[in-house]
C-alpha cells in the first residue's frame, strides 16, 4: 500500500483502442492494493490486475489531459486520459512499482481468499494427480518403472520427484546420463501410448560439445528403444533449427551423435528459441495495436512478425512425433536446449494429438500440470511473475494455447473445450492468483508451501466449466487412442483475433453462434428435465390408473422441444450462462441484435449501447 | 453452327479423371453440346457431368502415346484428364476449348435445359421496381414510378420502369438521361422509411472537359433533397481519377451547381486490376505447401481483402449516412453498373432486415444487379484462370458476395440464407443451366426472350428440396443495421469459397451439421440435412442418380 499514493482520479477519460472518432467514456478511476479500477458513468467497471500490467506508457501531455497507455500481459491496452498531470504522474508511479513484484510473496496468490476451509483447499490441490494419470496411461509396467533417484531432487532439481524410466535404466546409469546433459535433465517418460507400446521421453541437450561421449546416457537411450518392444529404432527429435544446436556445440552442449547410438533416427524440426519468439509476438502486437491499419500492411505485419510461422513449426514437430507413434509404433525422445520451452510445447502437443484424453476439460488439465509444472517450464520467469531479465520472458506457453486453439479450429467436435477454457487459462497464467503456476519448478513451488498457502486455479475452473463448455463436442469423434491429423497447411494458420483482441469488442462478431447454441442446448436439457417431472409428479398424483392422463399430458409437454427452435421465448426460464467477472465478457457482442441482447442481458449490460462507427463520416467536414 | 462441327471426338474409352481430394475415377468420356460426361467403367455405377461452360480454361499435355488435359473451372475446381491416344486427347481439348467459348447466348445450355420439375416461366419476377415501387407507395409520395424508358430509349441498360423523385416529369428525366453516361439517370434504388432519405444511383455525368451542365439533371437532384437538407454522392472513384475522367467526356457534380450535395471520394478497385486480383489470389490458394510467410506474401500482394474491406467500409458509409445522418445518398462511379451496384446493394443489406430473408435476398439480387444492368455475360465471362485475359471481365459480382459472406460471418444469426447460396449464386453467375444471370440487361433478356425461353434459376431456389440446403438454421429476423466491423483483422479469406476444393472440410461439415441439429432440436432434420451441401456429391457418388446437384449445373452429379 505504501506505494499509492492517489487512491481515486474523478474525470477519467477511458479511450476506444480502434476509435477515430476519439469517442471515450469517462469516469472514475480507483486504485487498491491488488486492482486497477475503472468505473465509468454507465456504472460500468473495468478491472486491472496490477499483475496483468506489462507496461505503463505516459504520453506527452495533451489538452484533454495526460494520457496514460497501459498494456496488459492478456494483451489488452487501455489508454486513458487523466485530466490532471499530477494524478496522472502518481498513479504512473504507483502502477511502476505495484506491477513490479520483488518477492513471491507479494503476489496476488498469497493473499487471494476465495472463502474455502482448509480441507478445500487441500482438495482442490489434489484434483489433479499425476501418478494416477501415469496409471492412466499404463505406467508402471514390465518396461516402465517409477524411479526414486530424483526423490530428494539431487539429480536434477528442476525435474519433479516422481520420474519414470525403464526398468533396465538402472541408478548409475540416470546418474551418469543426467550428468551428461544439460541442468541434469536426462531422459525420462512423458507420455506412454499403451496400444503402440511406444513412448514420449523428454530431456534436455547432452553436452556432447564436439566430440565427447556418455556411456551412461548411450545406455539410457538404448533403454528407451529396448522398452519398446514393437519397434527397435527410436526417433530423437532435436526441436531446435540445426544452426543454433550446432553453435551450442562450441559451449560444450550440442546434440546427440548417431553413430555413438545406435538405433536412433535424429531429426532437426527446427523451432525458434525464446527470444526470436519475444520478438516475434513484439511484433505482431505493433502491428495488430495499430490505429487504422489498411489489410495489406496487417498482412505485411503479420508476414513479418513470423508468428504464424512459429506456431506452424511447434504444431509440425508435434505432427511428426505424432506420427512416429501412432504410425511408425516407434518410440521418441525430445528435447531442445534445456528442455523446459519447446520441449514441453513438443510433448504436450504430441501426446494431446495421441491421446482423446488430453481434449477433455480434465485431461487438458492434467496435461498442462504433467508437461509444463512439473517438469519445470519456467512459468516465473516466461511470465516476468517477478521483477527480473526481461531476457527471460517468452510466449512460449501462449503459443501452446494457440496450437491448441488451431487444432480446434480444425476439429470441432474433438475438444470438450472451447476458446473461452484456453483464454482463461492464458488469463490465470499470468494473473499469479492461483498458485499452480507461481516459480519456476516444483521444487521451488514446495519451497514457497504454495499448496497451504494459495489455491488450485483448477477446482476453480471446474467449477463453472460450463462456460468452457464445447456445445459441439462430440466424445465419438475419436475413439480413446486414434491420431488427430491436422492439416497444417499454411492458410489454416489464422491471426487468433480472440486472444490478441480480447478485449477490443469492437472486433468481435456482432452474434455469437457458441453462445446461441450453448443456450439452446442448456434449455433443451432444462425442459427434458421439466417433462420428466412433470411427467413424474403427474403419476405420483394419479396412481397407475390414470394412463389417459399422462398420454394427454406428454402430448401437450412434447411441443416444447419443436418451440426451442425461437429461444428467445423462453427468457424467462433461460438462465444466463454464468459470467461472474465483469471485465472478461469475452462473447460475442451483441450490440447490433436486440433479441439476442435481450436474451443474455445479464451480461450485456457492461456493452456501449451504440456500435462504434468508423467508416469515414468522420471526415466528412469537408 | 451445329455443335457437331465442334465435336471432333465424342467418346473416348479409358479415360482416367482425378480431381482435388477425391478418389480417381475410370471410364467413358463423352463430349455432348454442353456437357462432359464420365460413366465409370467397368460397372458405370458412376456418371459424372461437367457443364462445359463452367470450364475456364484448358491445359493439355501430351507424353508418348497419351495425353493429359487439365481441365480449370470457373467454380475453382481443378479436372486432370489422363486419355490414351494423343489423337483423342488433342481432339478432346480442342472441343472443350470449343464448346466452352461458344459466343452466342442463344446456344447456351438454358435455352436446351428442361428440368422436369420447373416450368418455364415460373419464378421470373414481374419487373422488379415495381414490386419496390408497391411497396415504397405506401410509405411516402415523393417518388413515383415512371415509364420513361419503356422502349428503352433513356437508357438502354435501366429496366423498363423505374423510379423517379415524383416532382419531375418524364422529359425532364429524358433530358437528366442524355447527361450521364449510358443514359443512367438518377433512380431510387432504396428508401429508407425510417427517417424518409433515399439511396440513388446512376452513371458519372458529362460534364467533359468544357464542364457543361444540365439545369434538368441539376433539378432531378435538387428536388431528391428540400431545402436545408444535406444530400450526399459517394463517388467510388478517387478524386483524382473523377477529374480526369473529364478529359474523356466524363467527370462530377461541381458543388457549384448541385450546391445541397456533397461529394465524397471513395476509390474501389473495378475492371482489370480486380479481375487480376481475383486470378492471383485463386492462384496463391492454389500452390501446393507454401511457407506461411510466402502464403500470408501472396495473400497480400492479391489485395483482395483490402478489396473486400474497401467495399464494405464504402458501404457502410452510404448506409451510415442515410441511417444516422439523415442525408439522402447518390452513388455513383463511372459507368454506374459495378462498384455502384456493389455500393448500393450491400448499402441495403445493412439497413433494410427485409433483404436478409432468402426471398429477399433474391428480390435485391433481381432489382440491384440483374434489372440495374450489370453486365453479367460480359463481367462473367472468364473466372480466374482463363488465359485470355480480357477487357471486359470483372469479379465485382463475387466481390459482392465475399462481403455478403463476411456480414454473415460478424452476424450469424441474421441472414436467413447460407454460404452454400452464396457459392450456389456464384457458381450460376458464371456458368449456368439457367437463365436468369444470362445478358448483359433487360433489353438484351427480352431480345433473347429469356422469359419464355429458359428456367429460371429462382425457381429452382424455390424448389424445397433445393431450399433446405440454403437456409441457415440460426437466422432470427434482426430489425437493426448490421454495421460490420472493417478493421483488418475482423475481415477474414472467404475459405468456403476460395479453398473450396481445396481444403478438406469433412469435420466442419459434421460439425455443422450437428450445430443444426443442436438448434433444431430434431433429430429428424439430420436425414434431409446435406450439411452445407459443398460436400453434396460426394456422398451420392456412388449411385449414379440423375438427381441434381447444389451447383445446378445439369443433369446427373457435377464433377466434383
Amino acid at each position: 500500500m505504501e506505494h499509492i499514493r492517489t487512491t481515486k482520479v474523478e474525470q477519467v477519460k477511458l479511450l476506444d483502442r480502434f476509435s477515430t472518432s476519439n469517442k471515450s467514456l469517462t469516469g472514475t478511476l480507483y486504485l487498491t492494493a491488488t486492482h486497477l479500477l475503472f468505473i465509468d458513468s454507465s456504472q460500468r467497471e473495468t478491472w486491472i490486475l496490477h499483475h496483468h500490467i506489462a507496461a505503463v506508457e505516459k504520453l506527452p501531455l495533451t489538452t484533454s489531459g495526460c494520457p496514460l497507455v497501459i498494456q496488459c500481459k492478456n494483451f489488452r491496452i487501455v489508454h486513458f486520459v487523466v485530466p490532471r498531470e499530477r494524478d496522472c504522474h502518481d498513479i504512473y508511479n504507483s502502477l511502476l512499482q505495484l506491477s513490479r513484484t520483488a518477492k513471491y510473496e507479494e503476489l496476488y496468490a498469497f493473499s487471494y481468499n476465495p472463502k474455502q476451509n482448509e480441507s478445500e483447499q487441500v482438495k482442490g490441490w489434489q484434483l489433479i494427480d499425476l501418478a494416477e494419470e501415469y496409471k492412466r496411461m499404463g505406467v508402471p509396467n514390465d518396461y516402465w518403472q517409477l524411479s526414486d533417484a530424483n526423490r530428494d531432487y539431487k539429480i536434477c532439481e528442476t525435474y519433479p520427484r516422481e520420474l519414470y524410466v525403464p526398468r533396465t535404466a538402472s541408478k548409475p546409469i540416470i546418474v551418469g546420463s543426467s550428468k551428461f546433459r544439460s541442468k541434469g535433465r536426462f531422459p525420462v517418460l512423458s507420455y506412454y501410448h499403451k496400444n503402440k507400446e511406444a513412448a514420449i521421453c523428454r530431456c534436455s541437450q547432452p553436452l556432447s560439445g564436439f566430440s565427447a561421449r556418455c556411456l551412461e546416457d548411450e545406455h539410457m537411450l538404448q533403454a528407451i528403444s529396448k522398452a519398446n518392444p514393437s519397434n527397435r529404432y527410436m526417433y530423437v527429435m532435436d526441436t531446435r533449427p540445426k544452426l543454433n544446436a550446432m553453435a551450442n556445440r562450441a559451449a560444450g552442449k550440442g546434440y546427440e551423435n548417431e553413430d555413438n547410438y545406435s538405433n536412433i533416427r535424429f531429426q532437426f524440426v527446427g523451432i525458434e528459441n525464446i527470444h526470436v519468439m519475444r520478438s516475434s509476438l513484439q511484433k505482431l502486437l505493433e502491428v495488430s495495436g495499430t490505429r487504422g491499419l489498411s489489410v495489406n500492411d496487417f498482412l505485411s505485419g503479420l508476414e513479418n512478425s513470423g508468428w504464424l510461422r512459429h506456431i506452424k513449426a511447434v504444431l509440425d514437430a508435434a505432427v511428426f512425433l505424432a506420427k512416429a507413434i501412432a504410425v511408425e509404433s516407434a518410440s521418441v525422445l525430445v528435447h531442445c536446449s534445456d528442455g523446459w520451452d519447446r520441449t514441453s510445447q513438443v510433448c504436450s502437443l504430441g501426446a494431446l494429438l495421441l491421446d482423446s484424453y488430453y481434449r477433455t476439460i480434465k485431461g487438458f488439465m492434467v496435461l498442462i500440470e504433467k508437461d509444463w509444472i512439473s517438469f519445470g517450464h519456467k512459468f516465473s520467469d516466461r511470465c516476468c511473475q517477478l521483477d527480473g531479465d526481461p531476457k527471460e520472458i517468452s510466449p512460449v506457453f501462449t503459443q501452446f494455447l494457440e496450437s491448441v486453439w488451431n487444432l480446434t479450429e480444425q476439429f470441432p467436435q474433438a475438444f470438450e473445450y472451447n476458446e473461452a477454457f484456453l483464454l482463461q487459462i492464458h488469463e490465470h497464467v499470468h494473473s499469479c492468483q492461483f498458485g499452480n503456476f507461481l516459480g519456476n519448478c516444483q521444487k521451488e513451488r514446495e519451497e514457497l508451501k504454495l499448496k497451504e498457502k494459495t489455491y488450485s486455479l483448477w477446482p476453480f475452473l471446474l467449477s463453472e466449466q460450463k462456460k468452457y463448455q464445447n456445445p459441439l463436442y462430440n466424445p465419438d469423434f475419436s475413439p480413446e487412442l486414434t491420431l488427430l491429423e491436422p492439416n497444417t497447411v499454411s492458410f489454416n494458420f489464422k491471426f487468433w483475433r480472440n486472444m490478441y483482441h480480447q478485449f477490443d469488442r469492437s472486433m468481435h462478431p456482432r452474434q455469437s453462434v457458441f453462445n446461441l447454441i450453448m443456450n439452446t442446448s442448456e434449455q433443451n436439457k432444462q425442459l427434458e428435465e421439466d417433462i420428466k417431472e412433470l411427467e413424474a409428479k403427474i403419476k405420483q398424483r394419479n396412481g397407475r390408473s390414470d394412463v389417459v392422463l399422462v398420454k394427454e399430458q406428454e402430448q401437450t409437454a412434447h411441443p416444447a422441444p419443436v418451440a426451442l427452435k425461437s429461444p428467445p421465448c423462453f427468457q424467462k426460464e433461460q438462465p444466463p450462462l454464468p459470467v461472474n467477472d465483469a471485465v472478461r465478457t469475452i462473447e460475442g457482442s451483441n450490440t447490433a441484435d436486440n433479441r439476442y441482447s435481450e436474451l443474455v442481458s445479464e451480461f450485456s449490460k457492461a456493452e456501449p449501447a451504440v456500435v462504434s462507427l468508423e467508416y469515414g463520416v468522420a471526415r466528412m467536414t469537408c | 453452327m451445329e455443335f457437331s462441327e465442334l465435336i471432333k471426338t465424342a467418346t473416348v474409352e479409358d479415360v482416367l479423371l482425378s480431381r482435388q481430394g477425391l478418389p480417381d475415377v475410370r471410364g467413358t468420356l463423352c463430349i455432348t453440346s454442353h456437357h462432359l460426361l464420365l460413366s465409370s467403367r467397368p460397372r458405370g455405377d458412376l456418371e459424372l457431368w461437367l457443364l462445359i461452360r463452367n470450364v475456364d480454361a484448358v491445359e493439355k499435355r501430351v507424353c508418348g502415346s497419351s495425353g493429359s488435359i487439365t481441365l480449370r473451372c470457373k467454380d475453382l475446381k481443378v479436372l486432370q484428364l489422363e486419355i490414351p491416344g494423343t489423337e483423342e486427347c488433342l481432339n478432346v481439348a480442342s472441343s472443350i476449348e470449343a464448346l466452352s467459348s461458344v459466343d452466342s447466348v442463344m446456344m447456351l445450355y438454358p435455352f436446351f435445359h428442361r428440368p422436369p420439375s420447373l416450368r418455364l416461366r415460373q419464378g421470373w419476377h414481374p419487373c422488379a421496381p415495381e414490386r419496390l415501387f408497391q411497396q415504397l407507395a405506401a410509405q411516402t409520395s415523393r417518388w413515383r414510378l415512371s415509364a420513361v424508358n419503356r422502349d428503352f430509349s433513356a437508357c438502354p441498360s435501366y429496366p423498363p420502369a423505374v423510379i423517379v423523385p415524383a416532382a419531375v416529369a418524364d422529359d425532364t428525366v429524358a433530358k437528366a438521361a442524355r447527361f450521364r453516361q449510358g443514359g443512367r439517370f438518377p433512380v431510387l434504388s432504396y428508401f429508407h422509411a425510417k427517417n424518409g432519405t433515399a439511396l440513388l444511383r446512376s452513371s458519372q455525368p458529362l460534364p467533359g472537359p468544357k464542364r457543361r451542365r444540365c439545369l434538368e439533371d441539376e433539378q432531378l437532384l435538387g428536388t431528391v433533397v428540400a431545402e436545408g437538407e444535406r444530400g450526399v454522392i459517394v463517388d467510388t472513384r478517387s478524386a483524382q481519377a473523377a477529374k480526369q475522367a473529364r478529359v474523356s467526356g466524363g467527370g462530377t457534380e461541381p458543388r457549384s451547381c448541385y450546391p445541397r450535395w456533397q461529394r465524397l471520394h471513395r476509390a474501389l478497385e473495378r475492371g482489370r486490376p480486380l479481375q487480376e486480383s481475383f486470378a492471383r489470389l485463386v492462384e496463391a490458394c492454389g500452390e501446393p505447401a507454401p511457407s506461411v510467410e510466402r502464403w500470408l506474401g501472396r495473400l497480400e500482394s492479391s489485395r483482395w481483402l483490402g478489396h473486400v474491406k474497401a467495399a464494405l467500409s464504402t458501404a457502410c458509409l452510404a448506409a451510415q449516412c442515410l441511417d444516422r445522418e439523415g442525408c439522402s445518398v447518390l452513388v455513383h462511379g463511372a459507368e454506374g453498373t459495378d462498384t455502384t451496384l456493389l455500393v448500393t446493394a450491400l448499402a441495403q443489406l445493412i439497413l433494410q432486415p427485409a433483404c436478409r430473408t432468402l426471398e429477399g435476398f433474391q428480390a435485391l439480387l433481381e432489382r440491384e444487379w440483374i434489372q440495374a444492368g450489370h453486365p453479367f455475360q460480359l463481367r462473367c465471362a472468364r473466372s480466374a484462370a482463363s488465359p485470355a485475359r480480357g477487357k471486359r471481365e470483372a469479379p465485382v459480382f463475387l466481390l459482392f458476395l465475399d462481403c455478403v459472406w463476411q456480414l454473415s460471418r460478424q452476424f450469424p444469426f441474421s441472414l436467413e440464407f447460407g454460404e452454400q447460396l452464396l457459392l450456389t449464386l456464384f457458381d450460376n453467375a458464371y456458368a449456368s443451366a439457367y437463365g436468369t444471370f444470362l445478358c448483359n440487361s433487360e433489353k438484351e433478356r427480352r431480345l433473347c426472350r429469356l422469359r419464355e425461353r429458359t428456367p429460371s434459376l429462382w425457381a429452382r431456389l424455390e424448389q424445397p428440396e433445393e431450399k433446405h440446403k440454403y437456409l441457415n438454421p440460426l437466422y432470427s429476423h434482426n430489425p437493426l443495421p448490421l454495421w460490420p466491423c472493417v478493421q483488418p483483422q475482423g475481415i477474414q479469406l472467404w475459405h468456403g469459397f476460395f479453398l473450396r476444393w481445396i481444403r478438406p472440410c469433412r469435420h466442419l461439415d459434421e460439425a455443422w451439421e450437428e450445430m443444426r441439429r443442436l438448434v433444431q432440436g430434431d433429430k429428424s432434420s439430420l436425414e434431409e440435412g446435406e450439411g452445407k451441401g459443398r460436400a453434396g456429391p460426394s456422398p451420392r457418388l456412388g449411385h449414379g442418380t440423375h438427381a441434381e446437384t447444389g451447383t445446378g449445373q445439369g443433369p446427373g452429379v457435377g464433377l466434383g
